[in-house]
């Protein structure tokens, strides 16, 4: 049985004029690290609420651990976890308060279940008599984890636990999460970094309310239909202007120092010769690669096909 | 030798025993992209509202499109533009009316701002949106119309505080289509994200760490430097040393 399973589910807002999740389907296996991912204003937090019971669906319907998410929403609050994206979290509250106030809430003890925080908790304890209000980001974070664990719940929602977060907090993040797993907890996450989504063992990604695609993301990259060049030259952006105009040039984005491109109806196009057109055209300092494509380029792409 | 549009020597910030910005010191030129990164809690958003007129430092000089970071705070906010990702726009007035409020607050003549505000609506696709509230809009359109509303007074120098954050990949690319633009004509832009793709757009780089500048230059000069593939590796190296973490 699958730990979280969405059918058709719509949600609209605003009397129906504003389309948040539309007709989303899909299933979550137990002990799965699955990450929705996709920009703000997606459609993700609406899923999240709609799976944690806060939100009803227009239609369809979702279940968590074999639970309705609207008949038997009683059962599936007292097995599951949810990290909103905003801090959510008492500020007045000390650091050992909220932690207490939280375990308090769900009928246990914050020893009970202390292995499953200790190695989080443990690097905010120094803290532990500091309020919330008053922590660093990367604090508040660790405590918002530790607060959705501390009744050791069976899945675990986070809604953008990494947002605005610097990577070096983000990486420590995500080493979290894949100790979490160990232990057999269901991680559903979502993030609009699409440089996380390599981290997650499936992951959906998601746009204007829509699923485009849920796979792992090996086959994800694996379906993008084209061959897919990385080039640059010592101009940027004449290249990115002179490959733009160019009508044999299918897409043309910036991916860091390089631009990757596909081309219309070369099946063969050879770096070599992509090298040899642009010298021609006085770009010095050129370099083409043919290059596997990324999460990004498949998102850009499905976007773009949508 | 080109223009300098800030110029920053040993400015320190301290809050009591805390030192928040500590003895940083650089110059940005005229039509730069200068990107300024940091881990949370490196001194960022300090040393930004001191150059932005809105903090005055401890110590040290800088000057902001030639304006006197201590004396001449006023002068300094009439030649920057500002946006951020938390705040740029009013939700609720329309497009034309968050341009003719902004216009407005920057002091250009009505007629002035009438004629331009025209013209940006239709470069920017925004006709049939034009009488719309903002908070109707989609986000990528509203962080376009926010950096368009930024430079709407033609600035010296704009600062955008993590302009993209939460943006799709595509709106992402455009709105650095649109800062590459602005430089073009000459507006200095200084820049703080959390997208390390987004620093390979720079032309410079800084990392901030515990509020010193602990790199200064190309990125792909610091690639070479740090031995790194990417600036993800840069930032990575340089700031998981940090003592300090913050908002």
């Amino acid at each position: 049985m699958s730990a979280v399973i969405l059918d058709h589910i719509t949600k609209t807002y605003e009397n129906g004029k504003v389309t948040a999740v539309d007709d989303v389907s899909l299933e979550v296996s137990p002990g799965e690290l699955f990450g929705l991912i996709g920009p703000d204003g997606a459609g993700k937090t609406s899923v999240f609420r709609i799976l944690t019971t806060l939100l009803l669906p227009e239609k369809g319907t979702a279940s968590v651990l074999g639970f309705d998410c609207v008949k038997n929403y009683r059962e599936i609050r007292n097995r599951v976890g949810y990290m909103p994206g905003r801090f959510s979290l008492y500020q007045d509250l000390t650091v050992a308060e909220n932690l207490h106030f939280f375990a308090t809430l769900f009928g246990t003890t914050i020893e009970e279940n202390y292995t499953l925080i200790k190695d989080i908790y443990e690097q905010i304890k120094p803290f532990s008599n500091r309020r919330a209000g008053k922590l660093s980001g990367g604090m508040k974070q660790k405590l918002a984890l530790c607060c959705a664990l501390i009744h050791k719940p069976e899945v675990l929602f986070l809604d953008e636990p990494t947002t605005g977060v610097d990577v070096v907090s983000r990486k420590e993040f995500w080493a979290m999460l894949q100790q979490l797993k160990q232990q057999g907890i269901t991680i559903m996450v979502s993030t609009p970094y699409m440089d996380e989504a390599v981290l997650c063992e499936r992951i959906a990604l998601i746009q204007a309310g829509r699923i485009m695609s849920v796979d792992t993301p090996e086959k994800i990259i694996d379906t993008f239909p084209a061959q897919l060049f990385a080039v640059k030259a010592a101009d940027i952006y004449r290249l990115l202007t002179d490959l733009r105009n160019d009508p044999a040039t299918e897409s043309c984005y910036t991916f860091g120092e390089y631009l990757h491109i596909t081309f219309r109806g070369h099946p063969d196009t050879n770096p070599q010769q992509l090298q040899e057109w642009l010298e021609q055209r006085g770009h010095r300092n050129v370099a083409v690669k043919q290059i596997r494509a990324t999460i990004e380029d498949s998102f850009i792409r499905l976007m773009n096909e949508a | 030798m080109a223009e300098k549009v800030i110029e920053c020597r040993e400015l320190t910030k301290q809050f009591g025993d805390f030192i928040a910005v500590n003895k940083i010191s650089f110059d940005v030129m005229k039509g730069e992209i200068f990107g300024f990164l940091g881990a949370n809690g490196a001194g960022k958003t300090t040393a930004m509202r001191i150059l932005c007129g809105l903090s005055y430092p401890s110590s040290g000089t800088a000057a902001v499109a030639g304006f006197d970071v201590y004396k001449q705070q006023e002068s300094i906010k009439r030649n920057i533009g500002y946006m951020s990702q938390k705040f740029s726009l009013y939700e609720n007035l329309t497009v034309t009316e968050n341009i003719e409020f902004f216009g407005g607050v920057y002091g250009l003549p009505m007629q002035e701002i009438r004629r331009r505000s025209n013209d940006l609506i239709r470069t920017l696709g925004l006709t049939a949106e034009a009488k719309k509230l903002v908070g109707a809009l989609p986000l990528g359109w509203k962080q376009k119309l926010a950096f368009s509303v930024a430079i709407f007074h033609r600035p010296r120098i704009v600062f955008l505080d993590e302009p993209t954050g939460g943006v799709d990949p595509v709106t992402r690319r455009q709105f650095w289509d649109m800062i590459y633009e602005a430089a073009a004509s000459g507006i200095t832009i200084f820049v703080t994200t959390h997208y390390m793709d987004e620093a390979e757009y720079c032309n410079r780089v800084t990392v901030m760490v515990d509020g010193k500048v602990e790199a200064l230059d190309t990125p792909a000069r610091l690639k070479q430097q740090y031995q790194a593939d990417n600036m993800d590796e840069v930032f990575y190296r340089l700031a998981r040393g940090a003592k300090r973490s913050a908002d």
